[in-house]
């Protein structure tokens, strides 16, 4: 080995600063190991946006004592799902379980992921911040290092956790180009309202907080959700659409927002409040089926870069920080071994089959093809129907309701044709089986 | 209370902050421009980075406003794309 690289090599280096790089990087100086985390931004989350929340059992699994310095705006000790109309009008479901109020709490990137690096250097991790990586050197098929704008290093594993764009991942072959119906794309608005107004508007007590989804409205017949996170002094909104939706239906995301925004249930949580943000990203939405190949000669990719995101339960920081984990563990094991080829580092991908993570996404693995195929009818028709029939439910205007719900259930068969009732009611048989088998 | 919202996207780009690095991390195929009917681009991007002249038939590339998210590089294949220098480019304070 040459005087460079044997100055410049460390046992593993880890691509990316976020949640799973970090985890990874935590893991393996955990183990005694020399590690460098790189990160393109300049601070660790500079880069970085999401809807809101942070799990805490995976934080806690990285950082025991998380709670005590961690930036937690507030936990989420409510969740609401709303339905909106077109018109209007709302439904909205909530559920609070005093029990599991500290299940999940909402961080702002910026902070949580800066926080968890700089407990990360406390034990040990190098951090190169500014430092983007233009490609792996990969020698005699074996990925042996990285290469910066300034300097080449080496390790003897890289950790790959560059993000849902992949670059690395890309280079090497382990993964496709992402389709556009397989990626949602994200906006978020931070909107400055003070904590007293937030917790009067959402019924919130100090310190709790609320994670709310908003169905249908201007999502209507795409696959595409709103959101609401609320902050200590702002409330995060925003919405995740399919990027091929966006595509066919040539709508604008930012323009969508302002119909979120403009909706009446929204407008009042909102009204008065001052932009202090806006921000997008990609969200890797394919699930199961798109997963791209874990792991080669010396090295592993986690994260959103491996695309491990759960997106009927909005779970993706702890599939991040813990299929980090696992990709430390495996480095650890390999380095003890002195062992870097495909064959010692599928550790990695057992570890993930063995965990909730893949067990899930094969649970949903149906779920995104589904959704999309019948956005129209799960994603618009029924929200409004459900609307509709609360309409009548609760109105009282002097007319008997024999009549009204009548007219309710001809309408439900009138405006989507007995065919597309039956298809949705197979789609949606198939979408629960598929589940629980 | 409306500027306090502001609904204009180059309104709302204003909120971010940048380091802008001085060459384009972005670079389209023009030569397959004037073939796309779709002009995707200037639809998904979230910064409203791309704007076509039809006049001039050209693709402008507002790269300083990008905030790498990737939906551009998704959406069209004909477009080069990397990521800004190390420490340039958006950087978010409340993501």
């Amino acid at each position: 080995m040459s005087n460079e690289k044997e100055n410049n090599k460390v046992d593993v280096i880890v691509v990316g600063g976020g949640p799973a790089g970090v985890s990874a990087a935590v893991t393996v100086a955990r183990g005694g190991k020399k590690v460098v985390l790189v990160e393109r931004g300049s601070f660790a989350g500079s880069k970085n946006m999401y809807g809101g929340v942070i799990y805490s059992h995976a934080a806690k699994e990285l950082f025991p004592d998380f709670e005590n310095s961690a930036p937690i705006e507030r936990f989420v000790t409510k969740h609401s799902y709303v339905l909106l109309s077109d018109g209007g009008s709302t439904t909205e479901i909530s559920y609070k379980n005093p029990e599991h109020n500290k299940n999940a709490f909402v961080s702002i990137r910026a902070k949580w992921d800066r926080w968890c690096v700089e407990q990360a250097i406390k034990e040990g991790v190098y951090f190169a911040p500014d430092t983007l990586v233009r490609e792996l050197i990969v020698e005699d098929g074996k990925v042996v290092g990285i290469k910066t704008e300034f300097e080449d290093y080496y390790a003897d594993i890289v950790i790959i956790a560059d993000g849902v764009n992949s670059l690395l991942a890309k280079q090497l072959g382990l993964r496709k180009e992402i389709k556009p119906k397989n990626v949602v794309l994200g906006v978020k608005e931070v909107i400055k309202l003070s904590a007293e107004v937030i917790e009067q508007r959402l019924a919130l007590k100090p310190d709790e907080g609320i994670s709310a989804e908003f169905i249908g409205g201007p999502f209507s017949g795409m696959f595409g959700l709103g959101f609401l996170y609320t902050n200590k002094d702002s409330l995060s909104l925003g919405l995740g659409v399919s990027l091929e939706d966006l595509k066919t239906k040539k709508i604008k995301p930012y323009e969508l927002l302002e119909q979120l925004k403009s909706h009446p249930f929204v407008k009042e949580l909102i009204k008065g409040g001052e932009l202090i943000e806006y921000s997008a990203h990609l969200i890797p939405e394919g699930g199961y089926k798109c997963l791209p190949v874990l792991y080669t000669n010396g090295a592993m990719v986690a994260g959103d870069a491996a695309m491990l995101v759960n997106n009927v339960h909005f779970e993706g920081t702890n599939f991040a920080m813990l299929s980090g984990k696992y990709a430390g563990e495996t480095a650890l094991d390999a380095i003890e071994k002195n062992d870097f080829s495909s064959n010692q580092l599928c550790l990695y991908k057992k570890k993930l089959l063995n965990s909730f993570i893949l067990k899930d996404l094969k649970t949903y693995k149906d779920v995104v093809k589904i959704l999309t195929a019948r956005s129209s009818s799960f994603m618009g028709y029924y929200p409004d129907r459900i609307n509709e029939f609360f309409n009548i439910f609760t109105t009282a205007d002097g007319c008997p309701k024999k009549s009204k719900f009548r007219k309710f259930v001809a309408n439900f068969f009138k405006k989507r044709s007995l065919s597309e009732l039956f298809y949705d009611a197979i789609e949606g048989i198939k979408l629960v089986f598929g589940i629980l088998k | 209370m409306e500027e306090k919202q502001p609904q204009k996207i180059e309104d709302k780009l204003f909120t971010i902050k940048y380091k802008t690095d001085n060459q384009s991390h972005l670079i389209p195929d023009m030569s397959k421009c004037l073939q796309c009917l779709d002009k995707t681009c200037t639809i998904i991007c979230p910064a409203n980075v791309y704007s076509y002249n039809n006049e001039e038939k050209k693709l402008t590339v507002s790269y300083e406003k990008c905030l790498e998210c990737g939906a551009c590089r998704i959406a069209c294949k004909h477009i080069d794309w990397i990521y800004p220098k190390s420490g340039k480019g958006v950087q978010f304070k409340n993501g």
